[in-house]
């Protein structure tokens, strides 16, 4: 198919091939060998993996807003802790009676607070298609009334920024409070099933890192499908030279809206992927901190190729499993680095030093 | 004037057999396609446009000259929807409000515009350029399923040739030179099917020899188009235009062929400083 002509790019295809090893071959190695075969992941391996691919999948969706349409978007992170809201309020109803009160509607924290009924909110949340449902509904509709107010009176740049950095900044405020009914500062934790396997055991968590490995690839499949059509040429001319694409008579507002709700969704796939892995959800997740990581991913990685976000979210993650268990005091300090050195050195990222070695070979 | 009409825009309503205005269309049966009336503009208390009143007809090739901060560009500004004016009325034909619509409602009802500087999309390719400007459905769902048809495919690629852009049709935008980025521009404009073309500074970094053609090419265009430039050098404008007129200081100074306006005693004035 020439709309994704992944033939005449090597990195695309090379990274699609990675995604589809890992997504197969270390959840069957996990499940298939014995533990002390040297080819075995260990279970620590397996959900650190997972969890890298769903950042990596965060990645690729600021990428679409950032890197295509020229939209830094500071908050994407909001819209990636809702789905795992979503997903987590799904998980705390599984629990049922076997919560430490026992009560086989209210989550233990509504007990807790002496709440005699579930809020209308939670309600439905025991279906997994509907819990389902609402990870990509949620952010989809919270993108679109927050794009549509901002797009609508051409709040760009800088301005847009520091906007949705509130954003995500009032969503973890709001979601600290205990009358949210979303447990407050604890969050969603302790749950035992996901559609009936204990949440717990490793097989689980290798089949939701093969999970995650394909919803990645198939996000990354239709993103660079999106890109290649004409709505994605409008888009990267809105970036270029927004004020031309409106007198070329396209609505402007209506794009960005477009890519931004498109974007928000998949980061809410990827935050409802991140919740059973790591076991928990709660407002850290909102921290305006997270959402500036995610820039810095993009950024390495090399913005507006997709795959560089994919790369960049997966070494920085790795980077950051390493430097926080040895010298978790400098961490932050390595991040602000690698974004200095990034900026100046590689403004095309790693992505684009690659490319630029492809180049040079070929030549 | 109703058969020129006719051939421009085939959907003209014919005067004789007295067929009411249908909503949307550019009606012209009174010749002037555009109409700016008592249109005033000012930025912070500076007068850009003063009571200015100009007509421009259909099929016409007008050329607007007038020195550095006549009003030229803010005159564009409003027939666009870029900057909405104090006072004063726009009028696309006799029934469209122009002063109702904003930037994109105007371009698809066909006032199409190049910039001073060439605003082209340097990442993408020549003939993507084209397609972006083609006219089509422009809403965010059918431009994502949006496919060339074959009429279309022909269509960008006649628009090249026009633009003696064949070479570099693949080639990005960005790595043009200036005088090809302003064509390409040109060539945008032609694949909205304009009924007006905006067009400023079109030969600004050209060479002699695509000064010369870019002539032609607007000499070809009008009949077709209605097409107002704004261009400072005086001998191409001179090359082009049958009808000249002068601003100053946000309003018309005169109108007339390039000898009337070049021996006008106040356009000399205004030009040398008087």
């Amino acid at each position: 198919m020439k709309l994704i002509a992944l033939g005449s790019d090597k990195i695309a295809s090379s990274v699609l091939l990675v995604l589809g090893l890992v997504s197969f071959v270390i959840p069957l190695s996990n499940l298939v060998l014995p533990a002390d075969s040297g080819l075995h992941f260990s279970a620590y391996t397996v959900s650190l993996i997972g969890k890298y691919l769903t950042f990596a999948l965060l990645g690729l969706s600021l990428d679409l807003v950032w890197g295509y349409c020229g939209i830094l978007a500071l908050g994407q992170g909001a819209f990636f802790a809702l789905g795992g809201y979503a997903m987590g309020m799904y998980l705390m109803r599984q629990i049922g009676t076997r919560g430490v009160y026992g009560d086989p509607l209210l989550p233990d924290f509504m007990v807790f607070l002496n709440w005699k009924e579930l809020p209308w909110y939670w309600l439905g949340f025991d279906q997994f298609w509907f819990a389902l449902l609402m990870v990509v509904l949620v952010p989809g509709i919270l993108a679109f009334v927050f794009g549509w107010l901002a797009f609508r009176s051409r709040v760009t740049g800088v301005y847009l920024s520091i906007i949705t950095q509130a954003l995500t900044y009032a969503l973890l405020l709001a979601f600290f409070r205990n009358e949210m009914g979303f447990g407050g500062n604890n969050g969603l934790t302790d749950f035992k099933e996901l559609l009936g396997f204990n949440i717990q055991s490793e097989d689980l968590r290798a089949v939701l890192l093969g999970v995650t490995g394909m919803t990645l690839m198939a996000t990354f499949i239709l993103s660079r499908w999106v890109v290649n059509t004409k709505l994605g040429r409008v888009v990267t001319a809105i970036r270029d030279q927004e004020s031309r694409v409106r007198f070329l008579g396209y609505r402007v507002e209506m794009y960005k809206l477009w890519i931004f709700v498109f974007s928000a969704m998949i980061a809410g796939l990827a935050g409802a992927l991140y919740v059973p892995q790591v076991g928990i959800i709660n407002p850290s997740e909102f921290s305006p901190l997270n959402s500036l990581e995610i820039v810095i991913w993009v950024a390495m990685g090399g913005r507006g190729t997709l795959y560089g976000a994919i790369i960049g979210a997966v070494l920085v993650n790795f980077t950051k499993t390493i430097l926080t268990g040895l010298l978790p005091e400098i961490w932050l300090f390595s991040l602000g680095a690698i974004f200095v050195f990034v900026t100046v050195f590689l403004p095309d990222g790693i992505v684009g030093l690659m490319r630029r070695k492809l180049q040079e070979r070929a030549a | 004037m109703n058969s020129f009409a006719e051939n421009i825009f085939g959907e003209a309503p014919k005067a004789s057999s007295g067929i009411l205005v249908v909503d949307g269309q550019v009606d012209t049966r009174h010749g002037p396609i555009l109409y700016l009336e008592d249109v005033s503009v000012s930025f912070d208390g500076f007068k850009a446009l003063n009571d200015l009143s100009l007509y421009i007809d259909a099929g016409e090739l007008r050329c607007l000259i007038g020195p550095n901060g006549a009003g030229k560009t803010t005159l564009m500004d409003v027939i666009t929807g870029k900057t909405r004016p104090d006072m004063g009325s726009v009028f696309f034909g006799q029934t469209i409000d122009l002063l109702k619509m904003d930037e994109p409602e105007i371009a698809q009802a066909g006032i199409c515009r190049k910039f001073q500087k060439p605003s082209i999309f340097d990442a993408l390719t020549v003939f993507e350029n084209l397609e972006l400007a083609l006219k089509a459905d422009k809403r965010t769902w059918p431009t994502l399923f949006h496919r060339l048809s074959s009429t279309q495919y022909d269509r960008i690629n006649h628009v090249i040739e026009v633009i003696g852009l064949m070479s570099c049709n693949q080639h990005r935008a960005g790595i043009l030179s200036h005088g090809q980025k302003q064509w390409l521009e040109i060539g945008m404009l032609l694949m909205q099917e304009p009924k007006v073309m905006l067009v400023d500074e079109p030969i600004a970094g050209m060479t002699h020899q695509e000064v010369e053609r870019t002539a032609e090419l607007l000499l070809s265009l009008q009949g077709q188009h209605s097409i107002v430039v704004v261009e400072h050098d005086m001998e191409f404008v001179r090359s082009i235009a049958s009808k000249v007129t002068v601003l100053h200081e946000g309003s018309v100074l005169t109108e007339g062929t390039m000898d009337e306006v070049q021996n006008d005693p106040r356009v000399i004035q205004v030009y040398l400083g008087g």
